[in-house]
């Protein structure tokens, strides 16, 4: 049961990270070079805050979700169907 | 009425296609009343009456003297409406009629509050919602309250919760304020009791369960509100169809007239600026993303702290815990998400539009480098210089517009879009009622927030232990009313813009509460002691600072200014938990196994529904 419960927590942890380095990335990193962004073709800083980053928290979220639930599934700590 | 409620929940799919297309009808009945001559004011006032009438209506209905029910809504919304509601709870007054007008008039930095309102949802679902939930806590102190034990760990969540909160929703009650005056032509004030009784009819009776269906409602209206002139204006200027797309064109000519017209060039003078007062020009191009190492570092914080705001307000976390389950709790932040974006990924184009129809000479509404006698005769500009909105000074009196002599509200830009554009007024009715669902459904998250922390964890949990279910119940219901009656006092008052409030209450909150709730789930070794210095300590001197440099004339360290002062509370509070913590026992056994039961979504919640 330990060893059941440590392996979830250690996949659930490294998920965890994975998804806040992509978050980092999007929510700061990619902004921090705004003015590289910009050429005469197309506004790239404008494109990143107005929409590129913020289909990419959402996408995120959703992709989360979907391997947690993986996750508890495969360690059978996934909720009871009736509730 | 359980039975009844089993049979809603399951028929929420038909009930708000029903409610859609009823909204939808609504509005075409009031075009074809502008078309047969009915007035302007009359339409405004129909458009009011009739959506605020609704979600009374829905708070009445959904009326309970269950605690379940009451506090979390049965536990039993499902995902997606959830984040309809969460959505609805989220956009406030600020999002909905100011973002647009910051942007417009800020222009790139202000795209800060876009990333760091939706970046935040990653960290609540990655970091806190799907544990709280589990917990079973009815409010976000109840989760300190119980991870650390004791009285006054309890008690200073509630302290601030209630401090940010109450900031935040005096903003709100201002909003509606605001949004009923212009719509009814009544007095600020009188609006705001208006829009306050609207929101205790919502709240009242039905708690958490009628705050829920209402919100959900009040999403459609405003979401519908928001995107019908967007899509309108981008076809009237010829952009495409979907203005999401087609905005990246009309970026580069904004860009383009921008440049011709001397906007970074052309400021203000000293005397035109004094008679404009707190209006502005506009000095900063839409996509001027500088290459200084402050305005990136300006950037960045502003998002770090809007982010931790985020994850940790409880009028938005709380909303997780009526979910059914810990999966359908992390699937619904992908939603709220999803139905926030519908929103945000709207505003940047709209600003643009709104530019690009005042700039471009190219276009009839346009107005800069036109004659200032023929910008004055023009309707819209009459109607809202007359409120304070808007001024045009001649400062160079060459009898010609120049973009340094028009001075606005960034408000008007959502508001007066209808008008600007040209569009008819019932489009104006409709953005009016959706302003006013976006301030109501963020102000009912909130004052429920504060009197749930205060009848549950104050006055149950601390003081009067032994109540029973009805008093409780009771207790919950006068301190709604009592706050209610209290925020729209200090909203009558105006101290501060909306937006100030609410950055304000995003730092509140990050720096006292987001790292007790973080570390409460991901860090064992963190106790009472700890969590009590990390909120004490982090508010003590987030506030402090705030207080120096937005009152007692301190200049702001590295650029951190009074819209970030989480910058200083949250590192403090992150330091002194740790500290404290380490320097300190560490948890009893039993609190150990509950951090370790939260980590798993199998079993059953740590607190039951009747704790």
């Amino acid at each position: 049961m330990s060893n059941k419960y440590d392996g979830h927590w250690a996949r659930t942890k490294s998920l965890t990270t994975i998804t806040l380095v992509v978050w980092f990335f999007f929510g700061f990193a990619v902004h921090w070079f705004g003015d590289s962004l910009n050429s005469s073709s197309f506004p790239g800083a404008y494109y990143m805050a107005g929409q590129g980053s913020q289909i990419a928290f959402a996408l995120l979220v959703f992709w989360f979700a979907s391997r947690q639930n993986k996750i508890d599934e495969e360690f059978g700590f996934q909720e009871d169907e009736e509730k | 009425m359980i039975k009844l409620e089993g049979g809603f929940v399951k028929n929420l799919g038909k009930v708000y296609s029903i409610y859609t297309l009823g909204f939808l009808g609504f509005v075409i009945l009031m075009a074809i009343l502008e078309w047969s001559g009915v007035s302007n004011t009359m339409i405004g006032w129909l458009f009011v009456a009739f959506t605020v009438l609704i979600y009374a209506l829905i708070g009445v209905l959904s009326r309970t003297m269950d605690t379940g029910q009451y506090y979390v809504a049965g536990r039993e919304v499902p995902a997606v409406y959830n984040g309809m509601a969460t959505a609805a709870d989220w956009m406030s007054g600020a999002s909905f009629i100011a973002m647009a007008g910051g942007i417009y008039l800020k222009g790139y930095p202000y795209m800060a509050f876009l990333v760091g309102w939706t970046g935040g949802y990653v960290l609540v679902a990655s970091l806190i919602a799907p544990y709280l939930r589990k917990f079973g806590c009815y409010t976000v102190p109840d989760f300190i309250g119980t991870r650390y034990g004791g009285n006054l760990a309890r008690f200073c969540a509630v302290f601030i919760l209630v401090i940010a909160s109450f900031t935040y929703v005096t903003a709100q009650i201002n909003g509606t304020g605001t949004v009923a005056s212009r719509a009814l032509q009544i007095p600020f004030e009188v609006g705001v009791w208006i829009g306050l009784s609207g929101i205790l009819f919502c709240s009242m009776l039905g708690g958490m369960r009628a705050v829920t269906w209402t919100q959900v409602a009040q999403y459609i209206v405003l979401i519908v509100a928001y995107l019908i002139p967007v899509f309108w204006m981008s076809n009237k200027l010829g952009y495409g169809l979907i203005p999401h797309l087609a905005q990246f064109d009309a970026v580069a000519r904004v860009q383009e007239l921008e440049a011709a017209l001397g906007v970074k060039q052309l400021m203000p003078t000293a005397e035109a600026q004094a008679a404009a007062g707190k209006l502005s020009a506009l000095k900063v191009g839409i996509n001027d993303a500088s290459s200084s190492a402050m305005a990136k570092w300006k950037f960045f914080t502003l998002v770090l702290c809007m982010m931790a705001g985020t994850a940790s307000l409880p009028h938005v976390l709380m909303r997780y815990f009526t979910t059914s389950s810990v999966k359908a709790a992390r699937q619904s932040v992908g939603f709220s998400l999803l139905f926030i974006c519908l929103l945000y990924l709207t505003a940047p184009a709209l600003a643009t539009f709104t530019k690009l129809s005042l700039l471009d000479p190219n276009v009839a509404t346009s107005i800069i480098g036109k004659s200032i006698s023929s910008v004055n005769s023009l309707e819209w500009i009459q109607q809202w210089s007359n409120v304070g909105f808007l001024k045009v000074i001649d400062g160079n009196n060459d009898g010609i517009l120049q973009i340094n002599e028009f001075f606005m509200r960034g408000d008007i830009v959502v508001l007066a879009t209808p008008e600007m554009a040209g569009l008819p007024y019932v489009i104006s009715g409709l953005v009016a009622a959706g302003g006013l669902a976006a301030a109501m459904s963020t102000a009912d998250g909130l004052l429920l927030a504060i009197a749930n922390a205060l009848s549950h964890d104050l006055y149950y949990k601390i003081i009067d232990p032994k109540a029973n279910t009805k008093t409780r119940l009771i207790v919950a219901r006068v301190l709604l009313l009592v706050i209610g009656i209290a925020g729209a006092f200090v909203a009558s008052l105006k101290l501060t813009s909306i937006l100030g409030a609410v950055a304000w209450a995003f730092c509140f909150a990050n720096s006292g509460l987001f790292f007790p709730l973080i570390l409460g789930v991901w860090w064992k070794r963190a106790n009472r002691a700890g969590a009590i210095a990390g909120m004490i300590g982090g508010f003590g001197s987030g506030a402090l600072y705030l207080y120096m440099v937005q009152f007692a004339g301190m200049e702001p360290w590295i650029g951190i200014d009074g819209l970030r002062f989480g910058m200083i509370g949250m590192p403090v509070s992150l330091i002194l938990m740790v500290v404290v913590s380490l320097m300190t026992e560490e948890p009893d056994k039993a609190t150990q196994d509950m951090v370790d039961q939260i980590r798993v979504a199998k079993g059953k919640p740590l607190l039951d529904n009747e704790h």
